[in-house]
């Protein structure tokens, strides 16, 4: 019985792309702007980062930045700087920061927040307009957001 | 210059350096000319210099259709409106046109609203005033706020005031109103919390993906899209702006909707009236 409700919890968790490894968004320790452990504990697989950043239905990043190495993608958005050699510029802990929420390092930043859920204004259930639900979840997973940290530490100039 | 564009912006988010609005000029039918760019009222003069039409950020394509009303596919609704104005309705047995005569009398009207009413003690928009003389003097149905017929007739009140400046009064009864709209201009909504003005003020010109941000004006409203063919009314498109945030959307004609509409149309104060304008 009791195995049985653990099975379930699981499946649930698992569906909502949840860890049970992963440090909860709201438990997620910023220093600086700056977070060094993995959120998922586990490394990023950058090719999936990539994915990830140039998908609209995942990071959709480039609605607001221009990536070079990823010209093949149309339409990249001006909002943000361009993101070459960002690893130039940024240690892999101020990556996951910036990816994880934004607003830690860059003060009032109009960079969406990917790994966070509460403090929203009328948060709405994905793009219906409805209001969010029991489904609501951070906009990236934790071993997304790595993924995504791991691809944006191959942007070398 | 792109990626200067995005280094500077990353620096400066609150002006835009690099508006890239086209320099063009609007002259309907070879005769009226249009105001699509003028100095910003004093209300938001700290915020913005420049106020511009959603014209300037158009492809030329869509920037010629709207010249010409032969070439304007929103004025075949316009058409619509006018068969409207004219069709008795209702228990009174009257149509618009037997108390307000000529749809070309209401010159004046389009520009000035929203505005307050002082008998009914609010603040109103075209389309709650067109549903009040529906219901309280013609005895017939209210048209649904963003309904094909509300449109027409909005798009017949938009196009007899082409050319005249935008002018809402924010003072006064207003003021209240007014502020409720400008709070929800600037809040950052939804999970992505994004404000009207992350997009429209701090980032007109530049591209969010595949669109090229204007300064979400509604000085040519309703706008005819290419995008889906129809006439779209303002609150439609708040609707659409809000949930693309990713959050929880105001209803079409709520209070929320209608403070918002006064407060952009007051950030449109001098632009000419365009609608139905032709966006993409
Ligand atoms: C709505 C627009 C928007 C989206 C979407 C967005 N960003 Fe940003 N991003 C910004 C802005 C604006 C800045 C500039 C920092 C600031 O706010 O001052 C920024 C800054 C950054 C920086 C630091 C810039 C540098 O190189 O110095 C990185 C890295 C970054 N973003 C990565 C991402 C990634 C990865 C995603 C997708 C998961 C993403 N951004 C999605 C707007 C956006
Ligand atoms: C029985 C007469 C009557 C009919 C029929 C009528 N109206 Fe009115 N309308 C009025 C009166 C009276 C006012 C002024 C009311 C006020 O100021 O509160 C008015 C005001 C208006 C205004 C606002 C004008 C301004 O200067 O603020 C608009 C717009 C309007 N009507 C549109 C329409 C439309 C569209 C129709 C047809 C669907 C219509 N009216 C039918 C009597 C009528
Ligand atoms: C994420 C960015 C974003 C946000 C936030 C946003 N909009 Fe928009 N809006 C757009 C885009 C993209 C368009 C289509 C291109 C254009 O005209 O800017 C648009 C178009 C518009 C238009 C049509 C302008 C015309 O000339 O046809 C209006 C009006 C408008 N928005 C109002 C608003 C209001 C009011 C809000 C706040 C409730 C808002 N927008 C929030 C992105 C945004």
């Amino acid at each position: 019985m009791k195995r049985n409700l653990l099975t379930i919890m699981v499946l649930a968790a698992s569906t909502l792309g949840v860890n049970a490894a992963d440090i909860e968004p709201s438990k997620v320790v910023y220093a600086d702007g700056a977070v060094e452990a993995s959120l998922s504990g586990a490394a990023g697989d950058a090719s999936s980062g990539q994915k990830i950043v140039g998908s609209k239905k995942l990071g959709n990043c480039v609605a607001c930045h221009q990536i070079d190495a990823l010209a093949d993608i149309p339409f990249q958005g001006e909002i943000g700087p361009p993101l070459d050699g960002a690893a130039d510029r940024w240690s892999v802990a101020e990556l996951r920061g910036i990816v994880s929420n934004a607003k830690m390092m860059f003060d009032e930043s109009l960079m969406p927040s990917f790994y966070k859920t509460e403090g929203f204004i009328r948060p709405g259930k994905a793009y219906t307009g409805k209001a969010a639900d029991d489904t609501f979840a951070p906009l990236l997973s934790a071993q997304q957001i790595e993924d995504v940290v791991a691809y944006l530490a191959t942007l070398k100039e | 210059m792109k990626k200067l564009t995005g280094i500077l912006l990353a620096s400066t988010l609150a002006t835009p350096l690099f508006a890239e609005a086209v320099d063009d000029t609007l002259v309907l039918n070879e005769e009226i000319k249009m105001v699509t760019r003028t100095a910003a009222p004093a209300h938001m003069a700290e915020e913005v210099d420049e106020i511009i039409s959603g014209w300037h950020f158009r492809g030329k394509e869509t920037r010629a259709m709207q010249a010409d009303d032969f070439d304007n596919p929103g004025m075949i609704f316009v058409e619509k409106g006018e068969d409207s104005w004219n069709k008795v309705e209702g228990s009174e047995g009257k149509s618009c046109a037997s108390c307000h005569g000529d749809s070309a009398s209401m010159a004046d009207v389009r520009p000035v609203y929203p505005k307050y009413n002082e008998a009914a003690g609010e603040v109103r928009t075209l389309e709650m005033q067109v549903n009040d003389c529906r219901e309280n003097q013609m005895g017939a149905e209210k048209l649904g706020y963003t309904s094909g017929s509300m449109a027409n007739m909005t798009a017949l009140l938009a196009s007899v005031s082409r050319g005249k400046p935008v002018n809402v009064a924010i003072d006064g009864p207003s003021s209240a109103t007014w502020e409720a709209g400008k709070e929800l201009y600037y809040a950052r909504t939804g999970q992505l919390e994004l404000s009207c003005a992350s997009c429209h003020e701090a980032n007109y010109g530049n591209m969010i993906r595949a669109d090229h941000l204007s300064q979400g004006q509604i000085n040519g409203f309703p706008t005819y899209r290419l995008k889906n063919t129809k006439l779209n009314s303002v609150h439609a498109r708040f609707k659409g702006c809000v949930r693309d945030t990713r959050a929880q959307t105001y209803k079409p004609g709520s209070a929320e909707f209608v403070a918002l509409e006064l407060y952009v149309a007051s950030r449109g104060n001098g632009l000419s009236v365009e609608g139905p304008s032709v966006r993409n």
